[in-house]
């Protein structure tokens, strides 16, 4: 049992640290209504006009738009490699699964910036392909499979294989007990592991930056492009508190389907 | 039949498994492993001078500019110190974060906070960097509060780098405390530990791989970052802003490849330094 004052040293520390991490996101939302053009301490007036400037900015929806389709390329793809790489590991003893693990967490371990240059230095110098919206889709689902994969294993590691092998010895072909017992088991993972793999993608820069050639903008890539021009600055406030409010969704949405958003990064 | 049936059934099982395995592990091993071996052989790419194409004929010369340029090696160990301050940092936040949520909060504050710490992580990369921006700029809520900012440069990157990357080790820090039993706490001070004695003796060597788990993220994140320093650091350059300029600017596609190998190999020799402290193999 530790002692009163070092409970409350470590209660302090922890008020401090949640202090840390919330006051700038305060900040980002309460200068989206700031009337000062500079985004000047305190806000000189509260004002409703920046939001319509987001609104009508056919930038913002056309990256908008990319980012939405390269999320769900990169969630489909992840769903399905991750998903099958999981039930591998779970529900198989083989040499080298060790091997399987390490390689689905490598691309999320290794620095961005190696990731988008490797994959760089094959679209272009090595395959010869023009940088597009599928190059930026390969290279998401690349870091998404790990999201899935962590999902789907952990929650089939807590499922056990009583059932699915009661299933077998009641006569069920392998499809079958997929099928009728372990995927309805699975079902929320599954959701959970592709909310928050749509949200890695829709967040990713430095992969993207690598991935996306010169004529296709994702979201990040069009706030970073417009982050230091003074006229658009309202324009990058509101849609920097519009997705940090949205970023309570997937954590949310994804808790309420049985998944981790916690370990799932990490 | 009976014979038979075994084999079958091994068969069986063994096209199933490589029905799962093998999708996944040829996108991985040819999309990913395939793309960093490009990378390693494009090291060693020239270009030609004149149109900037890529020539694949085999020189030395990129990865002897990288080892032996002044330039490249005082950005190298600003980076590598940035990573490694960075991860001090996060470690100093965290660890009296993760002892509270795991030993002194009730079970129902405990998913409020590991709820609390886990929703910046799924906030937006560029808004948590640009709040920093704001933040520390000559007219933000700091200078107008405390009459202070460090501006814009390596502290303000320090600062945010800090907070992009705390979440990653705030979790498995906590976790690591969530799995030292209170028994061996109660015993400890029982005994007549003091509350540091327990703390370095008891529970630090439980909660060390943890930490280890928390900083291979915050290292391996800091060293690749290139985005935040722009945002936050003025003129400050990390060897991620050196890689993209050759890309990018430079358009000398193998020099950046040669670049990007030292974060590739500070990684490897950290992860290899923390293997031989033995934390890895509890994670």
């Amino acid at each position: 049992m530790l002692s009163a004052g070092a409970r409350r040293t470590v209660k302090a520390w922890t008020v401090m640290v949640l202090v840390f991490l919330y006051a700038p996101l305060l900040l980002v939302v309460i200068n989206a209504f700031n009337t000062s053009r500079t985004f000047a301490f305190p806000p000189s007036g509260f004002t409703l006009h920046w939001w319509s400037d987001a609104w009508n900015s056919t930038g913002m929806w056309t990256s908008l738009g990319n980012s939405v389709v390269v999320g769900l390329g990169a969630t489909a793809l992840a769903l399905v490699l991750g998903t099958m790489a999981a039930f591998a590991v779970q529900r198989y003893e083989f040499f080298g699964r060790n091997t399987v693990s390490f390689l689905v967490v490598l691309p999320i371990t290794l620095p961005g910036i190696v990731t988008g240059i490797a994959l760089n230095a094959t679209f272009t110098s090595a395959l010869g392909i023009t940088l597009g919206l599928a190059t930026v889709i390969v290279g998401h689902a690349t870091f998404c499979i790990v999201i899935v994969f962590n999902n789907t294993q952990a929650r089939l590691r807590r499922l056990g294989t009583n059932l699915e092998d009661a299933s077998a010895d009641l006569g069920a072909t392998s499809w079958q007990t997929f099928r009728y017992v372990t995927f309805p088991m699975m079902r929320g993972a599954l959701v959970a592991g592709a909310i928050l793999a749509f949200a890695l993608s829709f967040d990713e820069i430095v992969v993207t930056t690598f991935t996306a050639g010169p004529a296709v903008q994702t979201l990040p890539i069009w706030i970073f492009g417009n982050l230091f021009r003074p006229n658009q600055a309202p324009v990058i406030n509101v849609v920097a508190a519009a997705l940090t409010v949205v970023a309570i969704i997937p954590v949310w949405l994804a808790q309420r389907f049985g998944g981790d958003p916690a370990t799932t990064r990490i | 039949m009976t014979l038979a049936a075994p084999t079958s059934l091994t068969v069986r099982r063994r096209a199933a498994l490589a029905f799962l395995l093998v999708p996944p592990m040829a996108w991985l091993v040819v999309a990913y492993l395939g793309s960093l071996a490009v990378l390693l052989v494009s090291a060693f790419w020239t270009r030609n001078s004149f149109t900037g194409a890529v020539v694949r004929t085999f020189t030395g010369d990129n990865i002897a500019r990288v080892v032996t340029d002044e330039v490249f090696r005082a950005v190298t160990l600003r980076t590598v110190g940035v990573a490694l301050v960075v991860t001090v940092c996060c470690i100093v936040l965290a660890v009296p974060l993760g002892l509270y949520m795991a030993k002194v909060a009730s079970p129902r504050m405990r998913l409020v906070l590991v709820v609390a710490v886990t929703t910046p992580l799924w906030a937006s990369y560029l808004v948590k960097a640009y709040a920093w921006r704001m933040l520390l700029s000559p007219e933000g809520p700091l200078a107008w509060g405390t009459g202070y900012t460090p501006g814009y440069g390596l502290t303000a990157t320090v600062i945010t780098l800090t907070y992009l990357w705390l979440p990653y080790m705030i979790i498995p820090v906590f976790a690591a405390f969530e799995r030292v039993p209170d028994s061996l706490i109660d015993a400890s001070s029982d005994l007549g530990a003091s509350d540091a004695s327990t703390l370095r003796m008891v529970m630090a060597p439980l909660v060390f791989p943890g930490i280890v788990a928390g900083s291979i993220f915050t290292f391996s994140l800091s060293l690749g970052d290139y985005i935040a320093v722009q945002i936050v650091g003025g003129t400050t350059q990390l060897l991620g802003n050196v890689i993209y300029g050759q890309l990018v600017t430079a358009n000398n596609q193998p020099l950046a490849a040669a670049l990007s190998l030292i974060p590739l190999t500070a990684i490897v020799l950290y992860l290899l330094a923390m293997r031989r402290t033995g934390a890895l193999e509890n994670v």
